[in-house]
């Protein structure tokens, strides 16, 4: 036979907490790229506008929260125009909120695969986070278009985005294996994953300012990831001062939630083929 | 571990939590405080159905839904071997490729796997239906553990296997459901893994397809790759495996010569074996003129057995009492297949005793089934035995005895080097000839003739 080490792998039962193998999700990055690539091809399979729903989701959104809370309830916005100011945090949060919800139902929707071939299952939830991705992208645009609208010119604070937006994806990246771990077990997730993405949303600064929170609860509104990442995203667009009061305990719960969310998942892992 | 070793388990047990009894109530008071009270008892439940540390596989009375899917199984593979592992449903056939998968993990013990090892649980995991043929062959190999360099390299191969060149680049759900099947086959049967784990993928797909995974398989093992494999089928398990291992209720219950542990599985399962003997003769077939004593299927060489090479004559054997004189009997054997067609039935030829009353005593008749006639697979044999004028049956014997003919691809059977499905109930090896020219206006030369039977060309 050939020179190269033959591989031994030794099965045995699995207890406690697991660390991560990267070793292992490296082997396996072939597959990761044909998984996303699956999501992405059948996201829009037989649509008639295929990506510009992309588009056109968040566009109505903004839309509506324009003349909502924009015209009507007039909520004051720090002298920003109340379509960029919305839109800014909005691009964000639709991914987020979306990455999230297909992310938590990753292993069930997958769950014929589950129970019939091995890979690495941390790939389950981490492929609807990265072909959330191309949504995302595509929605720049509305974004880019409502900058040269209001003639925003770009400061140096835009050298933070690429902090923000790593932020933005670990935050579903952690909630996804949190939750797609429990809703293996406990199908609840799945009914109560719209009704927490609606409140998540009023739990963030998107349609309001975060300067109307109370000094005595900034803290505790800022542990909430998703205020720093819409906090973030504003001051690197719109030029503002960044408001590292709101961003870094939101980094600090970032951290947290990953680093415990593949723990969790690791130690769920193993009964996941058992109780689909 | 040993270097020559391919797989070693060591006292896999797996346990299972089915899940739970629904509670019956006799008032509507008694529902609605269970109603009320039934988040708290789910979230238990669920909970609890992956815990099993104080489970005990010897105490099964300890909780009433856990199961034990697997108990205490050891067993190791050579290098090279094929090895079929058969039983019945809920043995634990699955279960144990699941654990060597790494699908899912054992509740105990431990196994060792020395190589490349791919599963082959399902044709075509992950297929879907939106995406174009060439898209999902390659999701479906990377699935199975190919990198992309190495599907680039081998899809054409792949495609060609599989036969549907044209619609590649069309979405899959416009296959007919034969075409979906041959594409996902193709991609598995490109793997090279040194060690292959195939559950009952040839039960899918028509019988075609079943055969062609066969041959594929035969392939493989040829190539000195070790392949574990589970299927229902007999001939498959004896025609494929060097070794067969049955498990039943979870445990092992038989190792050895794949031929061995097939007719013990199907002795216990079919209640038919190659020799059937009435000891005691009041509980005979038969009544006060003959009576039926043992029905015994045997080799050419007098041996009883249960598996046959289709290239051999097999012995058909009635033992009987005849205990009145003066009767004129007809001994006769009808041989049915499993699915009940009747390939014949065949009555005494002994001339030594056609149209002469008998004696009293004991009498042995045997039919000689020459090599080359019976199809393989199960054959069941039923005895009876008439008198003459008037005619009379004495006694009759349904599937008293059973055996199991294969068909190897050695070539010089019926099949010769062909690996498909062969349909009849008989499978005789024929004379055939060929007439050739190369000019078709030409009257036809000479003719070689091939003559399987005496295998010289004349």
């Amino acid at each position: 036979m050939n020179d190269s080490p033959v591989p031994i792998t030794v099965i045995r039962p699995r207890t406690g907490w697991q660390i991560l193998d990267l070793v292992e999700l490296k082997d396996y990055r072939d597959l990761f790229y044909f998984l996303v690539w699956r999501d992405i091809k059948v996201l829009y399979a037989q649509t008639v506008l295929g990506l510009a729903w992309a588009i056109l989701n968040p566009l109505t959104q903004i839309a509506v929260f324009s003349i909502v809370f924009g015209k009507v309830a007039k909520i004051p916005t720090d002298g920003i125009p109340y379509a960029l100011f919305t839109t800014v945090a909005i691009i964000p949060w639709t991914y987020m909120s979306e990455a999230m919800t297909l992310s938590s139902q990753s292993l069930v929707t997958g769950q014929q695969m589950l129970g019939k071939i091995y890979f690495p299952r941390l790939l389950f939830p981490l492929t609807g986070v990265l072909s959330k991705l191309v949504d995302f992208c595509i929605s720049l645009v509305i974004l880019l278009g409502f900058l040269i609208y209001y003639r925003v010119t770009p400061t140096w604070n835009l050298l933070y985005l690429p902090l923000f937006m790593l932020m933005m994806v670990a935050i579903p990246a952690g909630a996804g294996m949190w939750l797609s771990a429990m809703a293996i077990r406990f199908r609840d997730v799945k009914h109560a994953m719209p009704f927490v993405v609606k409140m998540l949303i009023y739990l963030a600064p998107i349609v309001y300012s975060a300067s109307k929170i109370p000094e005595k609860y900034r803290m505790l509104y800022s542990l909430n990831p998703v205020v720093g990442v819409i906090e973030g995203y504003r001051a690197c667009i719109l030029g503002t001062a960044m408001p590292w009061q709101y961003i870094l305990p939101g980094m600090i719960t970032t951290v947290l939630l990953v680093v415990g969310g593949a723990l969790y998942f690791k130690k769920m892992e193993r009964v996941f083929a058992d109780v689909i | 571990m040993d270097k020559d070793l391919a797989i070693k388990i060591e006292h896999i047990s797996k346990c299972y939590r089915i899940g739970m009894k629904e509670q019956m109530h006799d008032s509507m008071a008694s529902a609605m405080m269970d109603f009320l009270r039934s988040p708290i008892r789910n979230f238990r439940n669920y909970r609890s159905l992956y815990q099993f540390d104080h489970a005990d596989p010897d105490n099964a009375a300890d909780s009433t839904d856990v199961i034990w899917a697997l108990n205490d199984v050891s067993f190791d593979v050579k290098k090279g071997q094929v090895i079929g592992i058969i039983g019945g449903n809920g043995a634990g056939k699955s279960t144990i490729l699941k654990i060597l998968s790494k699908i899912t993990d054992p509740t105990r013990g431990r196994a060792e796997i020395r190589g490349r090892v791919s599963s082959l649980l399902e044709v075509g995991t992950g297929f879907h239906p939106d995406l174009t043929g060439r898209e999902n062959v390659y999701l479906n190999a990377t699935i199975l553990g190919m990198k992309k360099k190495e599907v680039d390299r081998k899809f054409d191969d792949i495609v060609d296997f599989s036969g549907v060149e044209k619609f590649i680049d069309t979405p899959v759900k416009r296959y007919s459901s034969g075409m979906k099947v041959r594409l996902a086959f193709s991609v598995a049967a490109h793997l090279e893994p040194e060690i292959l784990i195939v559950d009952e993928v040839l039960s899918v797909g028509d019988a075609d397809f079943q055969k062609k995974s066969l041959s594929k398989m035969e392939n493989i093992g040829q190539e000195g790759r070790t392949v574990l494999f589970v299927s229902h089928s007999m001939s498959a398990v004896s025609r494929l495996c060097d070794r067969a291992i049955l498990l039943g209720q979870g445990k092992v219950v038989a190792d050895g010569p794949a031929d061995q542990v097939v007719s013990a599985y199907m002795n216990a399962s079919s209640g038919t074996s190659a020799a059937r003997v009435w000891s005691d003769p009041g509980k005979a077939p038969g009544g006060s003129v003959v009576r039926l004593r043992a029905v015994r299927v045997r080799t050419e060489d007098g041996e009883i057995s249960e598996t046959f090479d289709i290239r051999y004559p097999i012995r058909l054997e009635m033992e009987y009492d005849v205990m009145r004189p003066g009767s004129v009997l007809l001994p006769h054997f009808n041989v049915l297949n499993s699915q009940g067609q009747c390939a014949f039935t065949t009555l005494d030829q002994d001339l030594q005793w056609r149209g002469r009353t008998r004696p009293v005593g004991r009498y042995v008749s045997t039919a000689w089934i020459p090599g080359n006639l019976l199809a393989e697979g199960m054959f069941y044999v039923s005895c009876y035995c008439l008198t003459l004028n008037p005619d009379t049956r004495q006694f009759g014997e349904r599937s008293a005895i059973a055996f199991l003919v294969s068909d190897g691809l050695d070539g010089d059977s019926a099949r010769g080097d062909y690996a498909k499905q062969l349909y009849g109930v008989v499978r005789p090896l024929l004379r055939w000839t060929t007439q050739f020219s190369p000019n078709a206006e030409e009257p036809v030369a000479g003719a070689a003739e091939h003559d399987p039977l005496i295998g010289r060309t004349s």
